[in-house]
């Protein structure tokens, strides 16, 4: 029985001002609805143009849960197609990524495309004429999706023909991006590393609120962080130096009071990040002749403030979330209403030192793998949350830490850094973008 | 002397004290200098400029077991358990004179927890050195067969 369908009313009563209802959590009708508005209607990340260097080079994605492809051109532009044939519906490409040649050529029947989507041939081509075949859409080759721009390397597309531009999606929060980039001497990231993948047995919306939860790292973390601080003062012995590893670590256990100085900063359409002032990565150690390498690039001022920007997580609504001061980019996948892949990519600063690279690949798999005894805890409350939320004593879920009544939606500001603002600035938006391509949906696009 | 056996005898062991949860002499079998390496990558060469998925040395061994026994290790409530079965290691090197030796080992491991149980499939590769009369793990290599699929959580050690 349909409790949502497309009646905007009832999707936007799952969203109070600072509660929502957990039928957003768990509800199988609620993700389809997500996955047939709320990702076709929002701009969605990619992959990077990195991993598009050379002509024919192709990467598969999922948008929501339509397969897409992107690929090189000989002419060097980067196009991107719903990964199906015209044909029949069988994928083209069927690796993560990979080099097609010249073309793609559909392993069922053989028809072919160029790498900009057109068709190339047909076997027995003859069989169409006079078939009415050049009036179906299959003569017009790979289905192409037209809202595609490359940001500075990073790719982002938006299914839905129309819908609110790029610059007016993203505005200042492409500051996290621009922060990443600017950290390689030679302003380029390249991603060189698979991504490491982690199942979860959660609804995506969960991982993505977590990213700007300050409340529980000293909580739900104690057990790894605090054992590492706690391993490390009763071993360090005559040790000067604190190794990577609890560096990385130990500032998880920051009391309250840090995050609440550090803060938080919210843009319109659901993005927004922790650590403003500062962050869990500002007193890392510093790599031998990396700002040497800055200074001389950007001059001393400028490097100065590229590096004094340590902003923790940054998320993109509706899911990912940029660690700029790492180099990192974690990829919310969903899967189902209680299932997400999580892919968590590292990028090589370009011409910088190799530690800086080596750092960046540690924090992954120190807390992004299904190794990570950080990810363990972190999953753990996300699989209790799954189950609980099944409870009917309770329907709503409380998001109310800090809350100002009369809070407006989609502002820019800078908060207390254990607020909640951020998840309920991810949750207007939320309702904003499930029901924009509805009739009276529930706000219009500014 | 040290033998093929002593080798083999050694990873079954080692197996075993995983097994039993005897996390405290399981750590004793390393080397100061020993390192836990779960690669990701097919053949990888590098464990620290390529991606994986756990590169640990000693500290970080410690961390992980001084966890699993944590009042508030969440997500070990309940307790994980392991199961190693091991083929016949395959010796590739027993030198004691250049004090070399190697095996790889072709396992299935479990690791259940509550109603869930995980199964994983790969190789152990074992980079031994003798100290005293005894074998210590210089290198523990966990190659799974399926590295590049996304797990759930890995609790404990293959």
């Amino acid at each position: 029985m349909a409790k949502y369908g497309k009646d905007p009313r009832a999707i936007g009563g799952l969203v109070r001002d600072a509660e929502v209802h957990r039928d957003v959590y768990v509800d199988p009708e609620v993700f389809d609805l997500e996955m047939e508005h709320l990702f076709p209607n929002s701009w969605i990340y990619v992959g990077h143009a990195s991993q598009l260097s050379k002509a024919g080079d192709f990467i598969t994605a999922n948008i929501g849960r339509q397969p897409v492809v992107a690929s090189r051109h000989t002419d060097g532009s980067i196009h991107l197609f719903y990964n199906r044939c015209p044909h029949k519906g069988v994928k083209i490409a069927s690796e993560p990524c990979g080099n097609t040649g010249k073309f793609f050529r559909c392993p069922y029947h053989a028809w072919s495309f160029k790498t900009d989507g057109s068709l190339l041939a047909i076997p027995l081509k003859k069989g169409y004429e006079g078939t009415g075949f050049t009036d179906t859409q299959a003569n017009d080759g790979l289905s192409r999706i037209k809202n595609v721009v490359v940001y500075r390397d990073f790719i982002f597309a938006r299914l839905s023909e129309n819908g609110v531009g790029f610059e007016d999606y993203f505005g200042e929060s492409l500051s996290t991006i621009d922060n990443m980039v600017d950290r390689s001497p030679e302003g380029k990231l390249a991603i060189e590393a698979t991504p490491i993948r982690y199942m979860h047995t959660c609804n995506w919306k969960m991982l993505v609120e977590n990213q700007t939860d300050t409340c529980h790292p000293m909580v739900a973390h104690e057990s790894s962080a605090g054992t590492a601080i706690k391993v490390w003062q009763r071993e360090q012995g005559d040790s000067k130096e604190t190794p990577m590893a609890v560096q990385l670590y130990g500032p998880f256990m920051s009391p309250y009071e840090f995050y609440e100085q550090s803060g938080i900063r919210i843009w319109p359409n659901g993005h927004g990040h922790t650590g403003v002032a500062n962050s869990i990565h500002s007193n890392y150690s510093d790599v031998e002749g990396y700002l040497g390498q800055m200074v001389a690039a950007y001059g001393e001022k400028r490097a100065h403030e590229i590096l004094g920007e340590v902003r923790h997580n940054t998320v993109y609504f509706p899911n990912i979330m940029v660690k700029g001061a790492v180099q990192i980019l974690r990829n919310f996948i969903p899967i189902a209403v209680d299932r997400t892949l999580v892919e968590s990519w590292v990028y090589r600063l370009v011409g910088a030192p190799e530690k800086l690279y080596e750092r960046a690949l540690m924090y992954n798999r120190f807390i992004n793998a299904p190794t990570s005894i950080v990810g363990h805890d972190d999953l753990e409350m996300y699989e209790r949350a799954q189950e609980g939320l099944k409870t009917n004593g309770n329907q709503w879920v409380n998001l109310r830490r800090l809350y100002e009544r009369g809070e407006e939606p989609d502002v820019t500001a800078v908060i207390n850094g254990t607020s909640e603002r951020q998840m309920r600035n991810q949750f207007h938006a939320w309702a904003k973008y499930m029901t924009m391509d509805m009739d009276q949906p529930v706000e219009a696009a500014e | 002397m040290i033998s093929e056996k002593t080798i083999t005898d050694f990873i079954y062991r080692e197996a075993d004290l995983l097994d039993t949860m005897q996390w405290q002499a399981w750590l004793d079998l390393f080397h100061p200098e020993g390192r836990y390496w779960m690669p990701l990558e097919w053949q990888q060469q590098d464990p620290v400029l390529q991606p994986s998925l756990m590169y640990e040395d000693l500290l970080l061994m410690k961390v992980r077991i001084e966890r699993l026994a944590g009042e508030r290790t969440f997500s070990q409530k309940p307790k994980s358990r392991c199961h190693h079965l091991l083929q016949a290691p395959q010796i590739l090197v027993c030198d004691p004179a250049a004090g070399v030796f190697k095996a790889r080992t072709s396992f299935l491991y479990t690791e259940t927890r509550g109603d869930a149980l995980e199964r994983f499939s790969g190789w152990a590769s074992h980079d031994l050195v003798q100290v005293g009369d005894e074998l210590k793990i210089r290198l523990k290599r966990i190659d799974l067969v399926n590295f590049d699929a996304p797990f759930g959580n890995i609790q404990l050690f293959m």
